[in-house]
C-alpha cells in the first residue's frame, strides 16, 4: 500500500516536472498481419485513449513519454507498450488461446471460465464458421464431448435429435435450448451465422434452469454490435452442390428375374419370367431418383457502436435442394435479425433483439414404408420409368405400398411455410454498488402454414397411394410463447478474499397456440394451379370430426436462488435451489423443488504449486443435483372428452353425421415430476504454457420417477396410454477432451482437438418386475422389436438368435421350429429355453442403437495466408436394424440375395428365397448390423488475401467439403441417421442419407 | 438502515415481477369427463360415441367369415396380415395379434363397452330428462352387442357392470364366467326390448326389434353350452333357452314391422340404395363423407371390409364394382352349398370369371393375390360411385346388415325345432325363406329339420359373418373346418400381451 502510494507520487512528480509529451500513432494487427479495428487503446491509469479504425490505425495525442499504453480486444491477449518516443508503432496482438478470462453464460449470469465449477462446454463462432452448417445441430456434432446428434433425415432442413450424456428417458430427452434466453424447439429457423457462442450445460449446474434442465441445457448467444465500434460490414456466402454418399447395391433386371423365378418355384408357383435372356440390367431406380442438388447461402451483417449504444443487423438467405426430388424437397430460409443495446446511464442498461425468420420446406415421403427411397429400392428393375406412351410405369404386382418413385415425386405437393418472429428485451439496473436488478422478456410468435394437395392419381392396382378423389388441405397453426425473468444479483468481496454472489429470481413461461385447418375436394381439372381450398368443393374444417378444441395453453412458474462463493478464487462453491410449478401436473403435484450444488478447487493457484512449470491450470470440480422434467404434453392428469366418437343417424350423408363425446387419452391424476439425479466429477487442466488443454469428466445420471407411457391393457380401451412415473434409467459415462494448439513459427499455427465420450446405459427398472415397454416397427404385422427392460440398455432389440441355415430336413427334424413349417434353406433359430419350440420366449438381446463411444477429432492449421481445417467424428458400437425391404414376391432385393442358400452346403448365412410363408422374415439377428462408423464430416481449405487497398478488412475464399467419406460396415444408406426415438430408434426404414456437399465460399469484411 | 432499504427493494422487486401459484392452474377447453352429464345433450353426445364402435365390428365379421369354411383369407401373399392367414389355417396363437389382430379387436370392444358403461355409471347424474329411458335402453343394447362379441370370441371375459374399467383396475379384474356375461346381456336386451319402439325416427337407432332379435340369438348361443355358474341365482336350462328364444323371436315375427324382401326385391338387398330396408332388423351405418387412414382404424366412418374383399385389379365395364385387396375369398365348397336355381347365389357370390365373360371389357388381375378361388363375397364388396375420399380403400359407405329378418326366421325355426316346440312352425319359417329364394319347401322334421335349417343358414347368410359361430355353437366346427381342433378353436386366444399387461393372472383359453 505504501509502496503503491510512493509510485503514484513519483509518477505525478515526473509528470509534473518533465512533462515531455508526444503524439503516438500506429497500427494494430493480428499475428497474421491483418489490421484489427475496434481495439481499445488506453493510456494506463488515465481515461485518455482511442479506438482503432477500419484499418487498425490509431492516434493518441499528448501522451507522456514513459506512460504505458494498453491494447485490449476480446479474444486477444492484452498488450502493454511503454511510450518512448513519437514513433509510429506497429502492435501485434496475440490471440488469447487460453481464454481463462473468457466469460461464459451460465444462466441468469456469467462467470469466467476459470470460476466455473460445472461441466460446461463452449462452441464459439469460429467453429461455426469453420463448419458452415446449414443447421445449428451440425455445429454440435462431435465438437463437444457428451453431446450426441442423430440426424433424423438428410433432407434439406431435416431435423436432428440432440442428446446430452445419453438417453435418460423413453420420453422426450431433448435438452432445453435457449437462444438469448428464448426457448426454441425448432432449430431449423436459426441462422448459424448469427451465433456468437453456444454453451452446453451438461451437469447439475444446469439446475438453475430446474424444471426443464434434466436433459441438459444449450444456451445460444447471438452476435451483437460493440460499443465504440465503427460500422463494419461483413458478407459471407457459399454455394455448391450436394450428392448422395451412397447407392445401395440392389439386383439388376437379370439377377432380379433369376431370384424371383426361384422364389416362385420354391413357393410352388409358376415362375413369372419365362425368358430372362433379354432383360439386361434394366432400370437403376436409385440413379433415377438421386440427383446433384444445388445449395447456396448468403449472409450480410452490419454492426456498429457509439459511446453508449451498439447495434447490428444481419440478413441471410439459404436455399437448398434435395438430393432426392431436387426442388420437391427444397428448403429455403430467410432470416433478419436486429439487435440494439443502449446504456441509458452507466448503471442502467437496455438490450434488445428481434429476429424475423421465414422458411419454406417442400416435403417428400421419407424414412418410412412407402417413402421415395423405399420405392427406389423395391421397385422392379425390369420396369422402365415410363411406358411406351410416355406415362409413368405402373408398379403392378409389387404389393400395396411400392410405387414408381418418379411418379411419386411428380405428384407430390406438400410444403410447410413458417413465419417466426422472436425477440427479447431486457433492462438491468446497477444500484448500491453491489446490486444488479435485471428483467428480461423473451417472446416467440410463429405461424406455420402447411399445404398438401393430393391429385387424382393411379400408381397401379391396389396401391394405398392411389387417389380417386383429389383433395387439398390448408392448415394454419399459431404458436406463441413468452418467458419473463426477473432477478436481483448481489455481489461483494469481503476482506479481499471472500467473494460472494447471491441471486434471487423468478421466471414465468407461458405457451399458447391455436390450430386451424381446412380441407376440400374435387379440384378442378386435377390441376395444381386450382388446388386451393377456396376453389375446391365440400370444404370441411379440420377439427369438425375430431370434436376437440384446437387450442393449447401450458405454463411454468419458477422461483430460484443461487449462492456462489469463492475464497481467494481458489475454493469455489455454488448452490442452487429452484421451485418450479408446471401446469402439466395435477393440483397435488404441480410444484417441485430442485436443489443442486457444485464445488471447485483450483489447485494450480495453491502456494505449493506456485513453482511448478507444468500446470498452467489444474482445477478439480464436482457437482450434484436433482433436476426435473415435465415434457409430457398438457392435461395428462385429467381425463378429457376429446376422443373420437362419430356416428350417423337418419342416413349417412354429411347432414346425418353426429359428433359425440368420448374420452381421449387415458389420464393419470398421480403423475408428478420426473427427477434426474446427476453427479459429475471433473478435472480441467492446461499444461505446457497453455498449449494443451485437457478436460475429463466422470458422470452418473440416474433418472427416477421416469415419465413413461407404457403399453397398457386393452381393457382400458383405445385412448392413448397414460403417463406414469415408473422406472429408473442410469447413464454412467466418462468424457475426455484434449486440445493442443501451438505456433510453430510466425507463419505456421495449428491446433488439434479430440474428444471422446463413453456411456453405459442401463434400465434399472420399469414399472414392475419383468415388465417392459415396447416400440419399433419391423416389417408388417410383426411384434415390436425394441424394448425398455430392466437390466438392458434402453431400446435394445429383442429377437431370435440365428444359428446358420437349415441345410437339410434332418437338421430340421432335430431342431425346434416356429409355428410356420421350416424347410431346408431357412434360418435356424436358437431355442434359448430348450422347450422344443421357437416362440417369443426365445427372443434375446440382439444389440441396441446406443453407441458405446462417440468421438470427434478436429484439426486446423494456418500457414501464411492459407488455412485448413478438418473434422471427423465417429461412433462405435451402435447397432442398426435393416428394415427397408418390403418382402413381396415381385419387389427388388438387395444384392446380398445373390448369396442365398440354393442347396445343401451352399451357404450358412443367407436363407433361401421363396414367396411362400417362411419364418425368415421374422425379426432375428440376420437383420441386425453393426452401425459403427467414422466420418470425415468437414474439410476446408481457405486463402486469405493480403490487405492491399485498405478498404477491405478481410477477404477470404475457401473450398469446403462436408460429409466427404464414411467408413462403416453398415450396408444401408447412412449409419448416422436415425429417428432418435428412445424405444424404436436405430430401425432403418430407408433413411434419407446425409448429402455429400462441396461448397465454394467467401468471407468479406469491410 | 441501509440493509432495510435493500430488503425493501428486493421485496418490491420480487413482488412486482412474480406471479401467484395459481398461474399454473389452467383449465382445458375440453370438458372433464368426471364433470359431464349435466344436460340431456351430454347424454346424447356420449351415446353417439357408444354407437361409434359398431363400425369397428366389420373386422369381426370379416375374420369370422375367414375362420369358417365359407372363405379363405386371400390377400396379397402368404405373408399379408399373418394373423388372419393363421386364423384361416387354424394355426393362430396368442402371439402376433397386435397391430390389427385380435389384440386390437379386443381393445376396441373394451373401449366400446367402456363407452356404454360411462353413461351407465353416470345415469343418475341428471335425475330426469325426456329421453332418459330411451338413452339407457339404447346404451344397454349397445353394451349387450359388444359384450356378446366378447363372449363369442373369448369366452370368459373381464366385465364390469355400470362402471368403466379405469386405469389401475386392469390389475384387479378377473375373467367373468360366460354364464354371467350372458346373463348380463340378457338383462340388458330385455330392458332394451321393453323400452324401445319398433320404429325409431332416425334410421341407425336401435329398435325394439333389434333388441328382440339379438336376445333370441343370444339364447341360441347360450343354449349349446354346458357351463353352469353356480353363483348365479338363475340360469335357464337349455330347453328354457330355446323356449325363451322362440318366444321373443316369434313376438318379433308377429308384432314387428319387418318382412322379407320379395323375390323381386331380393337382388338389391345389399345395394347402397337399399340400406335400412324392411328386412334389415339391425344395421350398422357407414359413410363415405370422411377420410381415413390405416393409422386409426377405429376412427374410420367407412367400412374397410368392402374394399378388402374385392378382386385385385378389377375393372368393371358395367361400372358397378370397385376393385379390392382380394381378402375373404369364397371357397368352392360354399359355392357348392347352393342348390340349383337358388336366387341368392348371384347376389351372394361374385364369380369373377363368369362376370367378366358376361360383361365384355371387364378384367381383373387373376395372377395377383394369394389363394384366389375366383369367388368373391358380393354382399360386402365395394361398389363404385362413392366419394372415394382418401384412403379410398377404407372409406366405403356400405352398411352392414347385422341382423336380417331372414336370420330372425331361421333362428325362430331353429329354436322351435331344437326346443321341440313346433317343427311345423319351424318348417313354415324355414320355407318362407326358401320360397323367397325360389326353392321348394322342405318337409323334414326332427334332426333332419335341424340339419336343413343349419344348411339354409349357411346359404342365406353366407359372407355375413355368422357361419363360424353357427358351426361352433352346434358342435359341428371340427368336422367342417380344416384344422379345427375341438376343445380349442371354439374360442380365440387372449393375446399374450393382454395377459402380461393385466398382471399375468389369467390362464389363456384351453389349448393356447
Amino acid at each position: 500500500m505504501k509502496q503503491t502510494f510512493l509510485k503514484i507520487l513519483t509518477l505525478f512528480f515526473v509528470a509534473y516536472t518533465s512533462a515531455q509529451n508526444v503524439d503516438v500513432s500506429g497500427n494494430v494487427q493480428d499475428n497474421t498481419g491483418f489490421p484489427i479495428p475496434g481495439v481499445n487503446v488506453l493510456v494506463k491509469n488515465t481515461s485518455k485513449g482511442a479506438v482503432t479504425d477500419f484499418d487498425g490505425n490509431f492516434t493518441v495525442t499528448n501522451v507522456e513519454v514513459g506512460a504505458t499504453l494498453t491494447f485490449s480486444y476480446i479474444g486477444y491477449v492484452t498488450k502493454e507498450v511503454v511510450v518512448t518516443n513519437a514513433a509510429n508503432l506497429t502492435i501485434q496482438l496475440e490471440e488469447d488461446l487460453a481464454q481463462l478470462d473468457e466469460v461464459v453464460v451460465i444462466g441468469y449470469g456469467t462467470q469466467t471460465k476459470k470460476e466455473i465449477t460445472g461441466a460446461v462446454s463452449v462452441v464459439g463462432s469460429e467453429t461455426i464458421e469453420a463448419l458452415n452448417p446449414q443447421r445449428v445441430e451440425q455445429a454440435l456434432q462431435g465438437q463437444v464431448a457428451g453431446v450426441n446428434i442423430t440426424t433424423n433425415s438428410g433432407t434439406p432442413g431435416g431435423g436432428s435429435t440432440i442428446s446430452i450424456r445419453g438417453v435418460s428417458t423413453n420420453g422426450d430427452s431433448r435438452p432445453l435450448i435457449l437462444v438469448d434466453g428464448n426457448v426454441v424447439e425448432d432449430l431449423s429457423v436459426i441462422n448459424p451465422n448469427d451465433i456468437e457462442s453456444m454453451n452446453i450445460l451438461k451437469d447439475a449446474t444446469a439446475g438453475i434452469y430446474g424444471v426443464r434442465a434434466a436433459n441438459g441445457v444449450i444456451l445460444i448467444t447471438t452476435k451483437t454490435g460493440r460499443k465504440e465500434m465503427p460500422l463494419t460490414i461483413q458478407y459471407d456466402a457459399y454455394a455448391g452442390f450436394q450428392q448422395t454418399t451412397r447407392k445401395m447395391p440392389v439386383l439388376n433386371a437379370s439377377e432380379y428375374a433369376v431370384i424371383v423365378n426361384e422364389a416362385y418355384a420354391a413357393g410352388g408357383s409358376t415362375p413369372p419370367f419365362s425368358d430372362i435372356s433379354n432383360l439386361g440390367v434394366g432400370t437403376d431406380w436409385q440413379d433415377e431418383i438421386f440427383q446433384t442438388a444445388p445449395i447456396q447461402n448468403h449472409n450480410i451483417t452490419f454492426s456498429a457502436g457509439k459511446e453508449k449504444s451498439s447495434y447490428s443487423y444481419s440478413g441471410s438467405f439459404l436455399t437448398q435442394d434435395g438430393i432426392v426430388g431436387g426442388g420437391k424437397s427444397n428448403f429455403t430460409r430467410f432470416t433478419n435479425r436486429l439487435s440494439y443495446n443502449l446504456d441509458f446511464l452507466e448503471n442502467f442498461k437496455f438490450k434488445s433483439g428481434v429476429t424475423l425468420t421465414r422458411t419454406n420446406k417442400n416435403n417428400l415421403p421419407e424414412s418410412s414404408l412407402g417413402s421415395v427411397l423405399f420405392n427406389a429400392l423395391n421397385m422392379a428393375p425390369n420396369l422402365p420409368v415410363r411406358d411406351a406412351n410416355g406415362a409413368f410405369t405402373l408398379a403392378d404386382g409389387l404389393g400395396g405400398e411400392v410405387i414408381n418413385p418418379q411418379a411419386q415425386i411428380a405428384n407430390e405437393y406438400n410444403r410447410n411455410k413458417t413465419m417466426k418472429l422472436n425477440g427479447f428485451a431486457g433492462l438491468s439496473y446497477n444500484f448500491l454498488d453491489h446490486f444488479t436488478a435485471e428483467a428480461n422478456i423473451q417472446f416467440n410468435y410463429a405461424e406455420v402454414d402447411s399445404y398438401l394437395f393430393l391429385p387424382i392419381d393411379f400408381y397401379g392396382v391396389g396401391k394405398v397411394q392411389n387417389t380417386q378423389t383429389s383433395e387439398v388441405t390448408e392448415n394454419f397453426d399459431i404458436y406463441r410463447d413468452y418467458t419473463f425473468d426477473a432477478f436481483i444479483n448481489y455481489q461483494n468481496t469481503f476482506n479481499d478474499v471472500h467473494k460472494l454472489t447471491v441471486l434471487l429470481g423468478t421466471s414465468v413461461f407461458k405457451t399458447t397456440g391455436v390450430f386451424s385447418g381446412r380441407k376440400a375436394f374435387d379440384i378442378l381439372n386435377n390441376d395444381p394451379a386450382n388446388a386451393r381450398v377456396d376453389l375446391a368443393f365440400r370444404e370441411e374444417d379440420r377439427f369438425r370430426a375430431l370434436g376437440r378444441n384446437p387450442k393449447f395453453d401450458g405454463r411454468l412458474l419458477s422461483y430460484f436462488t443461487r449462492l456462489q462463493y469463492d475464497y481467494k478464487g481458489k475454493y469455489l462453491l455454488s448452490a442452487v435451489i429452484r421451485r418450479d410449478g408446471s401446469s402439466r401436473f395435477g393440483p397435488e403435484n404441480k410444484f417441485g423443488y430442485f436443489p443442486s450444488g457444485s464445488i471447485g478447487w483450483i489447485a494450480s493457484d495453491e502456494g505449493f504449486m506456485e513453482n511448478n512449470n507444468f500446470f498452467d491450470l489444474l482445477k478439480f470440480r464436482a457437482s450434484y443435483g436433482i433436476l426435473g422434467n415435465d415434457r409430457i404434453g398438457d392435461f395428462r392428469f385429467v381425463s378429457l372428452l376429446n376422443g373420437e366418437g362419430t356416428y350417423f343417424f337418419g342416413g349417412t350423408d354429411l347432414e346425418n353425421e353426429v359428433i359425440g363425446k368420448a374420452s381421449g387419452p387415458i389420464a393419470n391424476p398421480e403423475i408428478r415430476w420426473e427427477k434426474q439425479k446427476t453427479l459429475d466429477i471433473g478435472v480441467d487442466m492446461r499444461i505446457l504454457n497453455n498449449k494443451v488443454d485437457i478436460t475429463a469428466d466422470y458422470f452418473k445420471r440416474t433418472t427416477e420417477d421416469l415419465l413413461v407411457s407404457p403399453q397398457i391393457s386393452g381393457l382400458l380401451g383405445t385412448g392413448a396410454p397414460p403417463f406414469v412415473n415408473a422406472g429408473i434409467v442410469e447413464n454412467t459415462g466418462i468424457e475426455f477432451a484434449i486440445g493442443y494448439s501451438d505456433n510453430l513459427s510466425d507463419d505456421f499455427r495449428f491446433s488439434i482437438k479430440y474428444n471422446v465420450t463413453a456411456i453405459k446405459n442401463e434400465v434399472i427398472s420399469v414399472s414392475g418386475d419383468g415388465e417392459f415397454l415396447e416400440g419399433g416397427q419391423f416389417g408388417i404385422s410383426q411384434p415390436a422389436i425394441s424394448r425398455m427392460e430392466a437390466g438392458f440398455p434402453l431400446g435394445y432389440f429383442a429377437g431370435y438368435q440365428t444359428d446358420g441355415i437349415f441345410q437339410n430336413q434332418t437338421e430340421i427334424n432335430n431342431s425346434a421350429v416356429t409355428n410356420v413349417a421350416a424347410q431346408p434353406g431357412d434360418l435356424k433359430f436358437v431355442d434359448q429355453n430348450g422347450d422344443g419350440v421357437i416362440d417369443l420366449d426365445d427372443r434375446v438381446d440382439l444389440g441396441n442403437p446406443l453407441p458405446d463411444a462417440t468421438m470427434g477429432f478436429n484439426l486446423t492449421f494456418d500457414y501464411k495466408n492459407w488455412d485448413f481445417g478438418a473434422f471427423l467424428f465417429a461412433s462405435i458400437g451402435n447397432d442398426i436394424v435393416r428394415n427397408y425391404e418390403r418382402n413381396q414376391q415381385l419387389v427388388n432385393k438387395p444384392i446380398a440375395y445373390l448369396n442365398r442358400w440354393t442347396g445343401e452346403g451352399s451357404t450358412n448365412t443367407d436363407p433361401r428365397v421363396s414367396i411362400g410363408a417362411t419364418s425368415n422374415t421374422v425379426f432375428s439377428d440376420y437383420y441386425v448390423e453393426d452401425g459403427s462408423f467414422v466420418r470425415l464430416q468437414n474439410a476446408q481449405l481457405g486463402y486469405t488475401f493480403n490487405n492491399n487497398d485498405g478498404k477491405v478488412q478481410k477477404l477470404r475464399v475457401y473450398l469446403s467439403g462436408q460429409n466427404l467419406f464414411t467408413l462403416t460396415k453398415y450396408s444401408g444408406y447412412d449409419p448416422t441417421a436415425g429417428t432418435g426415438a428412445p424405444i424404436g430408434g436405430g430401425v432403418d426404414q430407408g433413411f434419407y442419407p446425409s448429402a455429400r456437399t462441396i461448397l465454394l465460399g467467401i468471407n468479406l469484411k469491410f | 438502515m441501509k440493509n432495510l432499504k435493500i430488503i425493501y427493494i428486493l421485496f418490491i422487486g420480487l413482488t412486482v415481477f412474480s406471479c401467484g401459484d395459481d398461474f399454473v392452474d389452467v383449465d382445458s377447453e375440453d370438458e372433464n369427463s368426471e364433470a359431464f352429464f349435466n344436460t340431456e345433450k351430454d347424454y346424447q353426445d356420449a351415446l353417439v360415441a357408444a354407437y361409434d364402435y359398431l363400425q369397428t365390428t366389420s373386422k369381426f365379421v370379416q375374420f369370422a367369415e375367414i375362420a369358417s369354411d365359407n372363405a379363405l383369407c386371400g390377400g396379397e401373399s402368404a405373408t399379408d396380415s399373418p394373423y388372419i392367414q393363421q386364423i384361416d389355417d387354424m394355426i393362430h396363437s396368442p402371439i402376433g395379434q397386435g397391430d390389427g389382430g385380435l389384440l386390437t379387436m379386443w381393445q376396441w370392444m373394451y373401449e366400446a363397452v367402456n363407452r356404454c358403461n360411462y353413461i351407465m355409471e353416470f345415469q343418475n347424474n341428471l335425475e330426469e330428462f325426456p329421453s332418459k329411458t330411451s338413452v339407457l335402453a339404447q346404451t344397454r343394447f349397445l353394451r349387450a352387442y359388444y359384450n356378446f362379441i366378447l363372449v363369442k370370441w373369448w369366452g370368459d371375459v373381464p366385465m364390469l357392470v355400470d362402471q368403466r374399467i379405469q386405469f389401475g383396475d386392469q390389475f384387479e379384474i378377473d375373467r367373468t364366467s360366460r354364464d354371467k356375461v350372458y346373463d348380463q346381456i340378457r338383462k340388458d336386451l330385455i330392458f332394451a326390448a321393453d323400452n324401445l319402439p319398433y320404429v325409431q325416427n332416425e334410421t341407425g337407432r336401435v329398435t325394439k326389434g333389434a333388441a328382440q332379435a339379438l336376445l333370441g340369438k343370444v339364447y341360441l348361443y347360450w343354449a349349446e353350452q354346458d357351463w353352469s355358474d353356480s353363483s348365479l341365482e338363475y340360469v335357464p336350462s337349455n330347453q328354457e333357452k330355446f323356449e325363451l328364444a322362440a318366444t321373443v323371436l316369434e313376438d318379433l315375427i308377429n308384432n314387428g314391422p319387418h318382412r322379407l324382401l320379395t323375390t323381386a326385391e331380393y337382388p338389391d338387398m345389399f345395394e347402397r340404395y337399399n340400406e335400412n330396408n324392411d328386412e334389415s332388423v339391425f344395421e350398422i351405418q357407414y359413410s363415405d363423407i370422411d377420410g381415413g387412414s390405416f393409422d386409426c382404424f377405429q376412427c374410420l366412418e367407412g367400412n374397410y371390409a368392402s374394399y378388402f374383399n374385392g378382386p385385385r385389379g378389377f375393372i368393371d365395364s358395367q361400372e358397378k364394382f370397385d376393385a379390392g385387396y382380394s381378402f375373404n375369398v369364397i371357397t368352392q365348397e360354399a359355392v357348392d352349398a347352393f342348390e340349383p336355381g337358388d336366387l341368392r347365389y348371384e347376389t351372394s357370390i361374385l364369380d369373377i370369371n363368369q362376370y367378366i365373360a358376361d360383361n365384355p371389357g371387364s378384367s381383373y388381375d387373376a395372377s395377383a393375390g394369394y389363394e384366389q378361388t375366383g369367388y368373391f363375397n358380393r354382399k360386402i364388396l365395394a361398389r363404385l360411385g362413392d366419394l372415394n375420399i382418401g384412403d379410398a380403400a377404407l372409406t366405403n359407405p356400405d352398411n352392414y346388415r347385422a341382423i336380417r329378418y331372414a336370420d330372425v326366421l331361421l333362428m325362430a325355426a331353429e329354436a322351435l325345432n331344437r326346443g321341440s316346440i313346433s317343427d311345423a312352425r319351424a318348417r313354415d319359417y324355414l320355407n318362407e325363406v326358401r320360397n323367397r329364394a325360389l326353392l321348394d319347401d322342405v318337409t323334414t322334421s326332427g334332426n333332419n329339420l335341424t340339419n336343413d335349417i343349419l344348411k339354409e343358414r349357411r346359404v342365406e347368410l353366407v359372407g355375413e359373418g355368422h357361419r363360424f359361430f353357427d358351426l361352433v355353437r352346434t358342435g359341428r366346427a371340427a368336422q367342417e373346418i380344416p384344422g379345427f381342433q375341438a376343445g380349442k378353436h371354439e374360442l380365440f386366444p387372449i393375446p399374450f400381451e393382454e395377459i402380461l399387461l393385466t398382471g399375468n393372472r389369467w390362464d389363456n383359453n384351453p389349448g393356447y
